[in-house]
């Protein structure tokens, strides 16, 4: 659309001098934001900075304390999700909002249910009106299927079909490509045109700065709770766009600096994991990792990644192969002894597996050790020696606590990582595990344990990253090994390897690279 | 994280740091307290509604609460009330304790009925065996023993499901107090009953070499295991926060999954867990048999194991505040008796009172009020109350 | 014909259990009328259950909110009576004046109670087993304390409803009469019960109610980004469903017996509890599963009233009374520890929901 043919209409929707605050956060400091109508606008900005607030504002799940909406010019209320949805506004969350034991039908149907009298549901008539809708937009989707047995990629159209099912005019989408590969990316991108095309007004909340300079008509870039500037995509660049997201300039890659390598540590032999549901998904996964080195494993959420770190940790039984740890079969080792034989791990859910978060911090630093002298004589506690090490640590991994007594529940999501980090990095290790070790952290604390991670691999330890974050493993590793469906299907040199060339492979496999290539190109 | 979460810390409230550090550690007793007097308040009401139904009473006599409530602490503070109260509380020291440490591991033991009733049967099977050839020196070590490793042995079946199966404690060791019911039953008018008794009885402990010495000289029944449960306090305690089975039952209550990392073997925890309940709730039956009832006849029942809940609960799972809980409410016992007799109100109130309190503490009045005070709207996410999710995925 | 069971009674264990067969079949008119009766305060309980757990809040309180109901309608039924008189008994399930007062009285305490449980579990997000378990407490330490004031006045209730009487005709149908005439030899209460299963079982998986209840007890948060209110639906399904339970409280003292007793739920609450997670939380399957444990009840008392003859007659003079008491127990957790695992309770069952988004 072009900018006069914008400007001669009211917005579709505007939002005035919003502020929300929590106990101590201001999460929105007077936003002001637009959208017009068939414009995909893009919210830009950090993980924290605010934009899901403003959203969750918008979709009635936040009550302002300041502020006013306006839809067509007119100010509105919205008091919850049934008033934003009665006003043609719907909302795709990050964390899909579906039942995943109902079917696509029921759960498009949910909360605007297709009724035959005034007690049932009229299923035909819906399921009627869901494939007249699918086949509109080009969804390939059986009503009747369970929705915890579709991909993620169904599960988000699903999602947006309910959108549509409710005729929604404003449609907000938050970090919508967080869990899909760069060709389902693609396709959800060419539906946002569409939609778009068809006169409806679409948010897009992302951290990620080609994705929106690709898709976006319009970026407003939020940072600390307030909008920082406005740019279209053909007036600004990556480098522009990140200053104002961080607030700096940034180094937007790690000096990973030279590696030694010496010999192999951490040596995986066909090794076969299976799920909570008994279904194997690590078919037999084989790779090594050499003393001094990072091998960052890529892939897409949900391709195995979790069993094969759980299996390798000891969280979960492997049904078939071999792992050898510095010449030593380790082969089912439980989480203890890999923690003995000089494992360390970080979990991808701190909060599940990493922390007791109503524990204190001093409790959380010895989770693994706490039976071993000097923090235990046979069964009885040292508490003098479990403090005296916990205030070397806090100072040594700058842990932010008002004390070591603290209950771990009150620290920022940096600092319990930091907690993690200073328990499984503070001794010999000969091989270091990371799951999403910077999964929603700010940027100082990414630094901060990027740069312990350098140090460990400079010191010799054999480290495995795995990230769903791309860029992460793109920075970070020595080596890249991409994981697909439970196989790793490619090694890359971490120096050279192409970032689109390892987005293919996650995607596809390598199967299908010479058609998809080009698809993607095109 | 919610931010909303801080809205009782004290910076919220703008106080001066030494009314913040008094109300900090004046909160945990000052709760309780509250819940008590709140609950003691609507205890009155409801007596005086119902005065009418209380011989000799008119209906709504505003008189007969202050009555009660007056006959009642009569009836603990005297010598011989305090004698009483120390009886009373015994077992449910010793039970409440075996409940809060079930909650600091995430287990709900409701069992605490059958596995005080397998302990009474255990203290008795010693007695009526070993009691007639041995010296109380062997028989009563004995007897307590017996009572300890059978409450345990109860309290071992629903961990030993719940580790293999999942089953989830709650129901299963509601059903068990069913069965230890009737196993009490049949082991009483069966194989513990006296050979040549008219009706079903078992033998009396006195008789035994098995009745607990007496330690309090004044009052009724001020017995050996007074002694033993306020020793079982400070075991306890030790138990849970100097020791690394102690650590490793609180982490696997509070995060089962960072304590499986963490290298603990949860599945064996709980089981080991309910089975250390089970034995301190036996305790609390082999010593009130040796100690106080002396001889059981069929239908002896308790309600130990849900006045031990009350007690858990009260004492914030904490093993020094199970100390206080269980004095408060054997005192409440103790003086109950003396509240029928003399008010004509029946001793069956505290019961409702239990439940009254612990109403009040859930709710949790004073730190609403606090934090209302606190002008700050933030949401509170749970009660103060120290127990665990024990809801998720009943059963 | 005589010489095949002879040959088989040589084998003593396959004998017992052949004459076990011939003795259940002997007695299984009077067997299936009494578990169907049994069964009725267990569904009740389990349907109660099944509405509170579907919409994502356990209910450990089934126990307190039957020995409520059951205390409030018996009490109520017998001061109605004090007022009114006992009423001459319509031919239509024996109904009284006082006993329907004494019915709608325990339903509203059923409801009333229910209406706590929602308030700690819901509102003020208590853990819900310890709000589940002050309410038994409470129940049965108020229930114990006002009887024990009005027991010394030994007052009697309103009387009980009556069964309902097969016609004849239909009771002596070949093959199927004696089934028939078993479950429907019911008083109003158990009957009803079998029309609210099937009800709820339609309502559960058909009605825009049923969907909405199954999505707030999945994924809550799903269902308030749809619009539908999580907590009102919550409530009003835990009150609601406080009806049913007080159902079954009320035919503890008005259709069971005429009387009440300290504790006189007996665990049927937490029995219907585990039939709700044995019958997967559907109305047929709880059901089902209340039948099944009845019909150990219904065993154990048809030994004690007829006791066999023969090899099994001597088999079960060594079996003490009280392991037939403690069967149904027994079974309950014999099949909930076999089966947990295979049923799947809804994923945010007990999980309080908080609405408002703080990130």
């Amino acid at each position: 659309m072009t900018e006069d043919a914008a400007r001669s209409e009211a917005p579709a929707l505007e939002m005035r001098g919003i502020t929300k605050r929590y106990p101590g956060v201001v999460a929105n400091d007077h936003i002001d934001l637009d959208l017009r109508r068939g414009e995909i606008h893009a919210l830009l900005g950090e993980n924290g900075a605010g934009k899901t607030t403003l959203m969750n504002v918008l979709y009635g799940l936040a009550r302002p304390d300041e502020g006013t909406i306006l839809m067509d010019g007119k100010q509105i209320q919205i008091a919850g999700p049934s008033d934003a949805i009665a006003r043609g506004i719907s909302m795709v969350h990050q964390h899909f909002m579906l039942v995943p034991v109902l079917s696509v039908a029921e759960n498009v149907i949910l909360g605007a249910e297709t009724m035959s009298n005034a007690v049932f549901v009229d299923r035909h008539e819906a399921s009627r009106r869901i494939g007249a809708l699918a086949e509109r937009f080009g969804f390939d989707l059986n009503p009747d299927a369970k929705v915890g047995s579709l991909s993620v990629g169904q599960q988000q159209r699903v999602e947006i079909l309910k959108a549509l099912y409710r005729d929604a005019r404003v449609l907000v989408l938050d970090e919508p490509t967080a869990v899909l590969t760069p060709n389902e990316t693609e396709e959800i991108f060419g539906l946002l045109r569409r939609l778009a095309g068809d006169g409806r007004s679409i948010v897009f909340i992302s951290h990620k700065l080609y994705e929106v300079l690709e898709v976006a008509d319009r970026i407003t870039i939020i940072r600390r709770g307030r909008v920082i500037g406005e740019r279209r995509p053909s007036e600004t660049t990556e480098e522009e766009l990140a200053e104002l997201m961080v607030g700096r300039e940034v180094e937007l890659t790690v000096d990973r600096g030279e590696s030694h390598v010496a010999g192999p540590v951490l040596v995986v032999e066909g090794l076969r994991v299976a799920d909570d549901r008994h279904h194997e998904v690590v078919p037999g996964a084989t790779f090594e990792i050499r003393a001094g080195e990072i091998l960052g494993v890529a892939g897409v959420a949900g391709n195995g990644q979790d069993e094969l770190v759980q299996a390798l940790i000891g969280l979960r039984r492997s049904t078939g192969g071999k792992v050898t740890l510095a010449g030593r079969d380790v082969t089912g080792f439980s989480p203890r002894r890999m923690n003995e034989a000089g494992v360390g791990y970080v979990p991808g859910d701190r909060q599940r597996f990493g922390l007791i978060l109503a524990f204190p911090v001093y409790d959380n630093l010895i989770l693994t050790s706490y039976y071993r002298p000097p923090f235990a004589h046979g069964l009885i506690r040292n508490d003098s020696a479990i403090l005296e090490s916990a205030a070397v640590q806090i100072e040594r991994f700058d842990i932010r606590t008002p004390s070591a007594r603290a209950s771990s529940s009150t620290l920022s999501g940096g600092n319990q990582q930091k907690v993690v980090v200073a328990r499984e990095f503070d001794r010999e290790l000969k091989l270091l595990i990371l799951d999403q070790p910077t999964r929603g952290l700010d940027v100082g604390s990414i630094e901060f344990i990027h740069r312990q991670i350098i140090a460990k691999r400079d010191a010799g330890t054999a480290v495995l990253l795995v990230s769903a974050e791309l860029d992460e493993v793109m920075e970070m590793s020595d080596r890249i090994a991409v994981m697909y469906r439970g196989r790793i299907v490619a090694e890359l040199d971490g120096r050279t390897a192409d970032k689109s060339e390892v987005g293919l492979l996650m995607a596809t496999g390598g199967h299908e690279q010479a058609t998809t290539q080009e698809e993607v190109r095109a | 994280m919610s931010g909303a979460d801080k809205s009782h810390l004290p910076e919220a409230r703008g106080q001066s740091a030494i009314v913040r550090v008094a109300l900090a550690a004046a909160q945990p007793i000052a709760e309780p307290l509250v819940a008590i007097l709140l609950a003691l308040l609507v205890g009155a009401i409801g007596i005086a509604l119902l005065s009418g139904l209380v011989p000799g009473h008119s209906a709504l006599d505003v008189g007969l609460p202050i009555a009660a409530y007056g006959a009642l602490v009569q009836g603990v503070a005297t010598p011989n009330g305090i004698t009483s109260t120390l009886v009373y509380a015994t077992p449910l020291i010793l039970a409440g304790l075996g409940v809060a440490l079930g909650f600091k591991a995430g287990l709900f033991n409701i069992g605490g009925r059958g596995q005080f009733l397998m302990g009474a049967v255990g203290a008795m099977t010693v007695a009526t065996t070993v009691g007639t050839s041995q010296s109380s020196y062997i028989v009563i070590p004995l007897a307590l023993l017996a009572g300890a490793l059978f409450g345990a042995a109860a309290g071992f079946i629903p961990g030993f499901l719940k580790a293999t199966s999942g089953a989830h404690e709650v129901v299963t060791t509601i059903m068990l107090n069913y069965v230890f019911v009737s196993v009490t039953y049949w082991a009483i008018s069966g194989p513990l009953a006296l050979p040549n008794a008219h009706q079903p009885i078992t033998a009396d402990v006195t008789t035994r070499n098995a009745a607990l010495p007496i330690i309090i000289p004044f009052g009724h029944d001020g017995h050996l295991g007074i002694l033993l449960a306020l020793l079982a306090v400070p075991v306890l305690w030790f138990l849970l926060y100097r020791t690394t089975l102690g650590f490793e039952i609180r982490a696997a209550g509070a995060n089962p999954d960072a304590a499986r990392y963490g290298g603990m073997k949860t599945n064996r925890l709980i089981v080991l867990t309910m089975s250390i309940a089970g034995l301190m709730c036996g305790l609390a039956g082999a010593t009130t048999i040796m100690g106080v009832v002396h001889q059981m006849e069929p239908g002896y029942d308790t309600t130990v194991g849900f006045d031990a809940i009350t007690v858990a609960l009260l004492g914030r799972s904490n093993p020094v505040g199970v100390l206080f809980a269980g004095l408060l409410l054997g005192a409440m016992r103790a003086g109950a008796q003396t509240m029928q007799i003399q008010a004509g109100v029946p001793a069956e109130l505290v019961d409702a009172l239990q439940a009254i309190i612990l109403v009040f503490l859930v709710i949790n009045v004073l730190r609403r009020w606090l934090d209302r005070r606190a002008a700050n709207p933030g949401t509170r996410s749970s009660a103060g109350v120290d127990a665990p999710q024990a809801a998720e995925g009943v059963a | 014909m005589n010489g095949i069971p002879q040959a088989l009674d040589a084998l003593p264990i396959l004998g017992v259990i052949f004459q076990l067969l011939g003795y259940t079949l002997a007695n299984l008119s009077y067997m299936s009328q009494t578990t169907v009766a049994v069964a009725v305060p267990i569904t009740l309980a389990a349907l109660c259950g099944v509405m509170c757990e579907r919409s994502g809040v356990v209910n450990i309180g089934l126990e307190g909110i039957m020995l409520t109901a059951a205390f409030v309608g018996w009490i109520v039924g017998a001061a109605a009576v004090g007022l009114l008189g006992e009423g001459t008994p319509l031919p239509f399930f024996g109904v009284t004046l006082p006993l329907m007062i004494g019915l709608a009285a325990a339903i509203v305490a059923g409801m009333v109670v229910s209406l706590l449980h929602a308030w700690l579990a819901i509102s003020l997000r208590i853990d819900q087993i310890i709000s589940g378990t002050i309410i038994n407490i409470g129940a049965a330490g108020i229930t114990g304390y006002v009887y024990s004031l009005i027991a010394s006045q030994s007052p009697v209730g309103a009387g009980q409803f009556a069964e309902y009487q097969v016609p004849k005709g239909v009771a002596d149908l070949p093959l199927v009469g004696w089934l028939i005439n078993a479950v429907l030899s019911q008083g109003p209460i158990g009957l009803t019960t079998i029309v609210i299963v099937i009800i709820l079982q339609i309502m559960l998986f058909r009605s825009r109610w049923g969907l909405r209840t199954r999505a707030s007890g999945e994924h809550p948060r799903a269902a308030e980004t749809v619009g539908i209110d999580v907590i009102r639906l919550r409530y009003r399904n835990v009150v609601l469903s406080g009806a049913l339970a007080a159902l079954g409280g009320a035919w503890l003292t008005m259709e069971h017996t005429n009387k009440f007793d300290a504790n006189m739920t007996a665990g049927r609450g937490f029995i219907g509890l585990a039939a709700m997670i044995v019958g997967r939380w559907t109305p047929l399957g709880a059901f089902g599963a209340a039948l099944l444990f009845a019909s150990a009840t219904a065993l154990s008392t048809s030994l004690q009233i007829s006791p066999p003859t023969g090899d099994l007659g001597q088999l079960m003079g060594h079996v003490p009374g009280e392991f037939w008491e403690a069967l149904p127990y027994i079974i309950t957790i014999v099949i909930l520890a076999g089966l947990i695992g295979r049923s799947i309770a809804p994923a945010a069952d007990g999980q309080p929901y908080e609405r408002e988004s703080a990130t």
